[in-house]
């Protein structure tokens, strides 16, 4: 059975973006990039599945710069088998990279892709839905805990008020929660060998897919900032304060 | 021009971060409907239909649509995709789960989280784990939208008489069943509608303490408990707690974090409530720069403290 995960490149999850002052978009010249957090989890549980032996082979997928190459490393390095980038400058948004994803799964026929719920930079929370959407497979969102049989896969997702288990019959698509698994540290010996790996590079125009963004964005701007707190000098001014000057209790 | 608003339901009822997205629907113009897709949720479109602004409800009544399957919920919206100009969403595990499936079928971008509408193709959304607002325009023919249900007042909940039309329930898509949930008990308010919030982070030490500590202060004020990241990896309190950008976002009208440091994650889920208390011993800590009212001391004697106090 083989494993499909797609990965991101973004700022790391540590800095804190600025908004450019031309208000055109975040500051992300210089800045550390990194694998999307929910990506890295998405790795891990197809690289323990692999584990398990109940997976043959996991394969990396990523859509972007030429830069994205690393995170596909990293991949690797954690213990996914091969790696795929498809190359572009264009800025590609959810609907793009989830078309992108779907002509892969076609061609690689995987039984189970396993993405982060969300990247951390747009924070839209779309591609694996919409992936799932196009190829008509079924989806198990913000998966917590994932049980592989033979033919059928058992997510245990985060809904708001708790927990919900849903059965899904393969191939399907499931996004990761914070809580599916902690990933690995990669060592210095398994990145020396994620080197050595296969990474195979196409283009949008070959696998026929039109990545035209779809959404303009008019501007960025910073978030409106909050007046400047106090600090109280004990309880009984804490209390004072918030009864009678911001009067919320 | 119609803008179909697709209801969050227990069946019974109809769920608060609706009558939000009712809101948004309203600024979007043009009249707007509700779907109720459920099984037995006769009453829970009666209730959609005394919301304030709504002029029609939709009632689709099946098994299939029970549980909200993705599957089965999309291809609902599908069916009667074609009357509108603007499908909302409430930004809500559900609406998260069936938005994108929905705009990917009709082949289109889907407004993710927005906190405004601007003008009817354009939308503010915040991007960065909030760090910055993007204004983005759609050119698509149908926009496909999620709201940040933080970001529009609720619609009122009685007052409308809207007609509610049932319409063909679509069919199950067979690929995913339910098999069965864990919901956390809780009587306390739900933590995104909550007026004050209690927040508990690393610093109590354990689940017992968190109780000990936090509880009593979110009985006294009629408050809903939140908890950090840190704190809910830690097994303090149970994961649906967790407020941020990975968990949920809140903006009551008063938010006291103890012994939560403030990372950006956490600031992503709680920095447009209107009064942010923090109450810290670690006179650095970054939530000190966003709380209104600061107070650098123990949380163990001050929140008890401040229980008595109050």
């Amino acid at each position: 059975m083989k494993v499909l995960v797609p990965v991101k490149r973004v700022v790391d999850y540590n800095v804190k973006v600025r908004v450019k002052s031309d208000n055109t978009g975040v500051d992300i010249a210089n800045v550390k990039m990194s694998m999307n957090p929910f990506d890295e989890i998405a790795v891990e549980e197809a690289v323990r599945l692999k584990e398990k032996g109940l997976v043959t082979e996991v394969i990396a997928v990523s859509c972007g710069v030429a830069q994205c190459q690393e995170t596909l490393r990293t991949a690797m390095a954690i213990g996914a088998d091969r790696a795929i980038l498809v190359e572009t400058d264009v800025e590609l948004q959810p609907l793009a990279v989830a078309k992108l994803l779907k002509a892969l799964v076609d061609k690689e026929q995987p039984s189970l892709i396993i993405l982060g719920k969300q990247a951390i930079d747009d924070d839209a929370n779309q591609t694996g839905q919409m992936l799932a959407a196009l190829a008509d497979l079924p989806q198990a969102t913000n998966a917590s805990k994932v049980e592989l049989a033979a033919d059928k896969v058992h997510v245990t997702r985060e809904i708001d008020g708790g927990l919900e288990t849903l059965a899904l019959s393969l191939p399907a698509v499931i996004t990761t929660d914070l809580r599916l698994n902690e990933p690995r540290y990669v060592t210095l010996p398994n990145i020396m060998k994620a080197k050595k790996k296969q990474l195979d590079t196409v283009k949008p125009e070959d696998l026929g897919v039109d990545v035209t963004p779809r959404l303009k964005t008019l501007k960025v701007t910073e978030p409106a900032k909050r007046g400047a707190g106090v600090k109280v000098a004990d309880v009984a001014a804490l209390v004072e304060k918030l009864k009678n000057e911001a009067k919320v209790i | 021009m119609s803008v179909l608003v697709i209801a969050e339901h227990d069946n019974a009822s109809i769920k608060g971060a609706t009558l939000n997205t009712v809101t948004a629907a309203v600024a979007c113009g043009g009249d707007v409907h509700v779907l109720v897709a459920g099984h037995n949720a006769g009453a829970a479109a009666q209730a959609a239909a005394q919301i304030a602004g709504v002029a029609k409800v939709i009632h689709a009544d099946a098994a299939s649509l029970a549980h909200g399957l993705a599957e089965n919920v999309a291809a609902q919206v599908l069916a009667i995709a074609g009357n509108y100009s603007h499908i909302l969403f409430a930004a809500t595990a559900s609406g998260k789960n069936v938005a994108p499936r929905v705009a990917a079928k009709l082949d289109v971008a889907q407004i993710s989280d927005i906190t405004k509408v601007v003008s009817q193709d354009t939308f503010e959304r915040p991007i960065y784990a909030g760090n910055a607002i993007a204004t983005v325009q759609s050119s698509d023919s149908v926009k496909v939208i999620t709201v940040r249900t933080t970001g529009f007042d609720a619609a009122a909940a009685t007052g409308g008489s809207a007609a509610v039309e049932t319409a063909a329930a679509a069919a199950d898509a067979g690929k995913s069943s339910y098999v069965g949930s864990e919901i956390a008990k809780n009587d306390r308010p739900e933590l995104t509608a909550a007026k004050i919030i209690v927040s508990g982070g690393r610093a109590l030490g354990s689940a017992e303490k968190f109780n000990e500590v936090i509880t009593p202060l979110a009985d006294k004020l009629g408050a809903a408990i939140g908890a950090s990241r840190a704190a809910v990896d830690a097994g303090y309190a149970p994961n649906d707690l967790q407020v941020g950008q990975t968990g949920k976002i809140v903006a009551p009208q008063l938010y006291i974090a103890a012994g939560i440091s403030g990372a950006i994650q956490h600031l992503a889920g709680m920095k447009d409530s209107k009064v942010i208390v923090a109450i810290n011993k670690d006179p650095e800590a970054p939530i000190f720069s966003v709380a209104d009212y600061g107070l650098e001391a123990d949380l163990f004697t001050a929140v008890p403290e401040l229980v008595k106090a109050l």
